[in-house]
């Protein structure tokens, strides 16, 4: 199981994170959802190992990520993936190469096993046959699906998912979530996804989270948070622009800002 | 109503101040470059090697800047022959014009101005091409395959530019003083063999041994300053660009400052 203790990340003065606990069940998809600033791709960052957190720690079993050698670390990391928000495709290799990265890497499979098992993965995301691209030869969507395609090639037991739908024409982002659902499943897989789509996470996930201003407002299964009496997570999932959380992020008023002339001083009373 | 009073500060103060922040995050920088190239070299001696990736940086950065450097040595060779035949000319001293050329070259401007070149060159490209890669995610995408960034991008990288630089300023020497050459002996008029004798009689080994210990100096320094300020490069489109021109700026530098001081060690 992987966990957060008391997690905080802070950047200058802006506080991503703010001492969260954090519990990842093994083999189950974990929904981290909310608005855009909440923390939520700062929180995977930091269960992924990719930040420091500030404050606190974070556990894989009984091992402290934070205290973990670089060794160990890449160790630990062979049995992971990730899926980048802008899938982070190594731009020097093509399709296939980038697929195969981890397989070159880390085994010492015949390159015919390889071109077997490359196809099998792209085959999942719909684009055998694309192997010779270059990265800048695809589309946003296409490129996300062979990252999609790359965090599985190793078959992971854990999996970071950093909005893995956006920027995805409906059809492709049913699939991913078909996908995720689907292979976490069979491959007793752990997923922790980070989305702000609504429905993919409620309908993927087997716990969700919800963020706001680095902290959790509401945990629990799709439909504890669905039924949820508070009255942040309700506006969350309609989407509503009124509500406890604001749209706006200015802290001084509209019509102070509008009526100030440059130059002069505001005298607070 | 705070109870906040505000002092207004000398301007000695303010000077002293910035001075001191300046320095303290210019020291900061240097440790944290000088660790992190080391942490990389470092890892030349475990597995899993870089053989395929520094064959292929060596190929990059060295042959890519060789059309660079052939033309700037044959360019400062004539110069040189020009400039040197005019100011011996007034001594009657031109038959010394080869040992002139040579020994200003090899001794001085094939690093300087060859460590110039490829720092606009190969430096640049290197600081970059890292940033970019920070920027696109592509440095935490190797982390989570499990993959050193440091050994796979930073060494490579390192280890070829330092292998680079000596073997590009050894053309440019060889290429500056034969078309020097070409200038005093073809344009001027100097006797061949005495440009020939008196490059071979008064160039020793302790001058191309000078060259050649500041062009492997220069070629670790540039690979690690370009090397660090892309990795450590703010990942957004200006902290790229701001990261290269800095690499190029610091390397030059910091070129001419250890040239200086190599030089009072050689002479």
């Amino acid at each position: 199981m992987i966990r957060g203790d008391k997690l905080s990340k802070v950047y200058g003065t802006t506080t991503a994170v703010s001492s969260t606990d954090i519990h990842v069940r093994d083999a189950a998809i974990t929904v981290i959802m909310g608005g855009s600033g909440s923390g939520k791709t700062t929180l995977l960052r930091l269960l992924a190992g990719l930040e420091k957190p500030t404050a606190g720690h974070i556990w894989y079993g009984d091992e402290d990520l934070c205290t973990m050698t670089d060794n160990r670390l890449y160790e630990l990391r062979e049995s992971m993936g990730m899926l980048f928000q802008y899938s982070a495709l190594l731009n020097s290799l093509n399709v296939y190469d980038n697929v195969a990265f981890p397989l070159h890497e880390h085994t010492d499979l015949d390159e015919e096993v390889i071109r077997t098992m490359v196809s099998m993965k792209l085959e999942q995301v719909g684009l055998r046959g694309f192997e010779h691209l270059m990265p800048s030869e695809l589309s946003g969507g296409m490129a996300k699906r062979v990252a999609f395609a790359r965090a599985m090639a190793m078959d992971p037991k854990i999996v970071f998912f950093d909005e893995p739908t956006s920027g995805l024409d409906p059809i492709s982002a049913g699939v991913i979530s078909t996908l995720i659902r689907e292979t976490s499943t069979k491959n007793r897989m752990t997923s922790i996804v980070v989305t702000h789509d609504v429905g993919a996470g409620l309908s993927m996930g087997d716990n969700v989270i919800l963020l706001w201003q680095g902290r959790i407002i509401a945990e629990g299964t799709p439909d504890e948070i669905r039924h949820s009496d508070d009255e942040r997570v309700q506006q969350f999932l309609e989407g509503r622009p009124d509500g406890p959380i604001p749209f706006s992020r200015s802290t001084t008023s509209y019509v102070d800002d509008l009526t100030h002339k440059p130059g002069t001083v505001r005298l607070e009373s | 109503m705070s109870d906040v009073t505000f002092v207004q500060q000398s301007a000695l103060a303010v000077f002293f101040g910035r001075l001191g922040r300046s320095t303290l995050s210019g020291m900061e920088k240097l440790g944290d470059a000088t660790m992190l190239g080391f942490h990389a070299l470092g890892l030349i001696f475990s597995k899993p090697w870089q053989g395929k990736h520094f064959v292929l940086q060596l190929y990059a950065l060295g042959v890519g800047s060789l059309a660079i450097i052939v033309v700037t040595g044959a360019f400062t060779g004539m110069v040189l022959a020009l400039q040197g035949y005019y100011t011996l000319a007034k001594f009657g001293s031109e038959s010394l014009l080869g040992a002139g050329v040579g020994m200003s070259i090899i001794r001085e401007l094939g690093p300087v101005l060859g460590a110039f070149m490829i720092i606009g060159r190969a430096g640049s490209s290197i600081t970059a091409e890292i940033g970019i890669m920070r920027v696109t995610e592509q440095t935490d995408a190797l982390e989570m395959m499990a993959v050193n960034p440091k050994r796979r991008i930073l060494l490579p990288r390192i280890v070829a530019v330092i292998i680079a630089v000596p073997l590009l300023v050894a053309i440019f020497d060889v290429v500056g003083i034969g078309s020097g050459y070409i200038v005093g002996v073809e344009l001027l008029g100097v006797n061949p063999g005495a440009y020939i004798a008196e490059l071979v009689a008064k160039v020793g080994m302790h001058d191309i041994y000078g060259g050649l210990v500041k062009s492997v100096v220069f070629g670790f320094l540039i690979g690690m300053i370009c090397s660090y300020m892309g990795y450590r490069s703010t990942p957004t489109t200006e902290g790229v660009a701001q990261a290269t021109t800095q690499a190029v700026v610091i390397s030059s530098v910091s070129v001419l400052i250890v040239d200086y001081i190599l030089t009072s060690f050689y002479l």
